[in-house]
């Protein structure tokens, strides 16, 4: 019991990074009817965010180490511990928090920049052209991040009052032995909480409610005399931001390194056309349960009986859900179904 | 673009004829570019065969495959375990290695080809990603996980065995009746495996069967009205494309006895992706142009260090050297993978049709100004042979 428990929260909140990343793919695909394959080299660029923050914040100077009297050493502390003392340690402990103000401007012009620069002129273009092209960029953007942050995944920490375990047990009744990571507990949580506001943008603002009338029918909206292509670009810089801070948040729970979002980018995915290509709650559910299926699939029981199966079943799933249902769990009748 | 000129066999034998003589001189014509060692040049020929193979897949029936490597992996794995197993021969290890990629390819196709577009591109994916997956975990006794699986002392080699053959204490090489898979040798055994290979190719192109592949990429549901199953032809341009890649894999272990899982993911898939664009997809030689540049350039470009080009602004003041070099060095060396790219990119967007549109626009361009130039006066009518020539 307390393990399928536990499996469940796993799930949930590996299923939360999957569904924020491919929230903004399937809103992508669903305003602009671009296949982008460079959103996971979003979600990478938001963990880097993070570790520039970090690095920012801990920019170093040498001081006189006091505690060693026999002879001059030097220790290297970073500039705002010299300047603030303990406030100046409390700002680099919550470096990864922080990252999200810096993230949301950065992640949103990056969008906008990538939509108006490169992503407008392929919006009439075959989808495997689009593919092509958003490939080579996400090359592009995972090798500029490499040449600058190295290979080597850079840890990130999360503040130091949450980095403990949470006695969950105790809340639902399990016993004290039941615990689990309050970061991930706080992931799961922020990713509840995006999705919500992203929901809540599209349906309670009027904003969104042309948004979602230009997904329904383009032309209509646009005789209306609405400038939709430019919302629809904020959609898109939106997307990044959601995907960026998805990153950000994750880089305690993952260290980052330049290749983490094309390891996210095929998952990511499966989760998408297994939801329906552009069916934002589809790509929600889709999320939550392929995380859930996944951690259940690595549980040593499950493996005994099928050997391997953590590894496949993502994709088991996205090949069985093709084969039966192509428009995906949640997907609009007639959309993308050949 | 869609090329309707006639050709007739013989000009093809002449094609084929004027193909194997630049092949088999490449040890020479290679010389001047630095680029002459056989190491390379095989890798020019293996690539140059997955990228013809995918080309018949991609190139002519549109669908755009993302799991290729996967069978480029079986090909690998299943040479190297016939090198253990059966003989260091290379005929057997070749023929396994295409037949069993084969098989892997009917299976794979046979569930991807009821998809189209980019939930075809999706499942090929998923395919290959569960392939690599496997192969680093469950399937570690076939594959040796990580370390990769090699050759040992000890191996079988049952057939060897009979004939006589012992190893002595260094580990034996492939080879073929005694030719080694490695050096100019190999490079040689790699280059008449191309041309074959790029004969079959050339008759599948001509063939009614191409035909019917390029109907299929212009408009599959007029292939259905007229009353043709398409999913036959998809299925054998699948397969045959599948064992081209197998082919190309065993040629790999061939030359370097070794298979990893990390041909399969779906990067390297990529990559064969990336040489049938960069050289023109759906053109018969556009593959092999594509695989020899990427190839070349890869090898050039991550050769340069900071120090070689140091070296080579060295003509510049010392003030500009230091940052014209770290500049440059992020292209070139470690940085490769940016240049290409970028490159990738560029080709995609303003010529989607690869190195061979490129060539032909610039033919068209010359061979259009050699009409107008008699015609003084001619100077609007020009302009406009170009324009339409431009958009073409």
């Amino acid at each position: 019991m307390d393990a399928i428990f536990l499996q469940i929260l796993n799930g949930l909140d590996k299923g939360g990074a999957y569904a924020l990343i491919a929230l903004g793919l399937t809103l992508v695909f669903g305003t602009l009817g671009v296949v982008n394959f460079a959103h996971g080299a979003i979600f990478m660029m938001g963990a880097f965010c993070a570790v520039t923050v970090e690095k920012i914040l801990t920019l170093s100077m040498r001081v006189r180490d006091e505690s060693v009297t026999f002879f001059e050493a030097y220790k290297e502390t970073p500039y705002l511990e010299v300047w603030f003392g303990d406030t100046g340690k409390a700002i680099i402990d919550w470096s990864v928090p922080l990252s999200i103000i810096l993230a949301i401007p950065v992640m949103l012009l990056i969008g906008i920049v990538m939509e108006r620069s490169l992503i407008r002129y392929f919006y009439k273009r075959p989808h495997a052209e689009q593919i092509l092209v958003t490939f080579g960029l996400a090359i592009v953007l995972q090798e500029l991040v490499k040449s600058f942050f190295g290979a080597n995944p850079l840890p990130q920490g999360a503040p130091d009052i949450v980095s403990g375990s949470a006695a969950i047990g105790a809340v639902f009744g399990l016993g004290e032995a039941v615990v689990y990571p309050w970061w991930r507990l706080i992931y799961l949580a922020f990713s509840l909480v995006t999705i919500g506001l992203v929901f809540s943008f599209l349906h309670f603002t009027t904003y969104g409610m042309v948004v979602r009338a230009g997904m329904a029918d383009r032309e209509t909206v646009e005789l209306l005399g609405i400038n939709i292509e430019r919302r629809f670009t904020i959609v898109f810089g939106i997307a990044a931001v959601v995907a960026g801070l998805a990153g950000v948040m994750y880089t305690p729970v993952l260290p980052p390194d330049y290749h983490l979002g094309m390891d996210f980018l095929v998952l990511s995915f499966v989760v998408v056309v297994v939801g329906g290509m552009g069916s934002l709650p589809g790509a929600v559910l889709a999320g939550f349960l392929l995380g859930i299926l996944q951690s259940f699939s690595s549980m040593t029981e499950v493996k005994d009986i099928f050997p391997g199966i953590d590894q496949i079943i993502i994709y088991l799933v996205a090949v069985v859900i093709l084969l039966t249902r192509p428009r995906g769990l949640m997907g609009r009748r007639g959309v993308m179904e050949s | 673009m869609t090329n309707t000129k006639i050709v007739s066999p013989k000009q093809d034998l002449i094609f084929m004829a004027i193909l194997s003589v630049v092949v088999l001189t490449m040890p020479i014509w290679l010389q001047p570019f630095g680029a002459a060692y056989p190491d390379l040049m095989q890798k020019f020929m293996i690539f140059g065969i997955f990228a013809i193979g995918y080309n018949i897949l991609f190139g002519l029936t549109g669908y755009l495959s993302f799991g290729h490597a996967a069978f480029l992996g079986v090909g690998s794995y299943t040479a190297v375990w016939s090198f253990k197993l059966l003989s260091m021969n290379v005929i057997p290890a070749l023929i396994f290695g295409t037949a069993l990629s084969g098989l892997f390819a009917l299976a794979i196709g046979f569930v991807s080809l009821r998809r189209s577009g980019i939930y075809f591109s999706i499942l090929t994916l998923a395919f290959a990603q569960m392939s690599y997956n496997l192969a680093y975990s469950v399937l570690t006794p076939i594959t040796n996980g990580e370390t990769g699986l090699q050759l040992t002392q000890g191996d079988a080699r049952v057939l060897d065995r009979m004939a006589g053959i012992e190893a002595d204490a260094s580990l034996p090489t492939p080879n073929l009746f005694g030719i080694e898979g490695i050096g100019y040798s190999g490079f040689y055994i790699c280059a008449a495996l191309l041309l074959i290979s790029f004969f079959i190719y050339l008759r599948i192109f001509r063939s009614p069967f191409g035909l019917k592949l390029r109907a299929i990429k212009s408009n599959q549901n007029r292939m259905g009205y007229t009353g043709f199953s398409t999913r036959p032809y998809l299925m054998t341009a699948f397969v045959i494309s599948g064992m081209y890649a197998g082919l190309a894999g065993s040629l790999l272990a061939v030359t370097d006895p070794l298979a990893g899982a990390e041909r399969m993911q779906w990067t390297a898939s990529g990559e064969v992706v990336l040489i049938t664009i960069l050289g023109g997809v759906g053109t018969l030689i556009g593959p092999l142009l594509g695989a020899g540049i990427i190839k070349y350039f890869e090898n050039i470009f991550s050769a340069f260090n900071e120090t070689v080009l140091l070296n080579a602004f060295s003509f510049l003041p010392d003030w500009l050297a230091h940052p014209v070099a770290a500049v440059v060095g992020l292209f070139v060396g470690e940085g490769w993978h940016l240049t290409l790219g970028l490159v990738f990119m560029l080709i995609v967007i303003f010529l989607p049709g690869g190195i061979m549109e490129g060539i032909s626009r610039l033919a068209r361009l010359i061979t259009n100004r050699n009409k107008a130039e008699p015609k003084s006066g001619a100077h609007e009518n020009k302009e406009k042979e170009q324009a339409s020539a431009g958009e073409v």
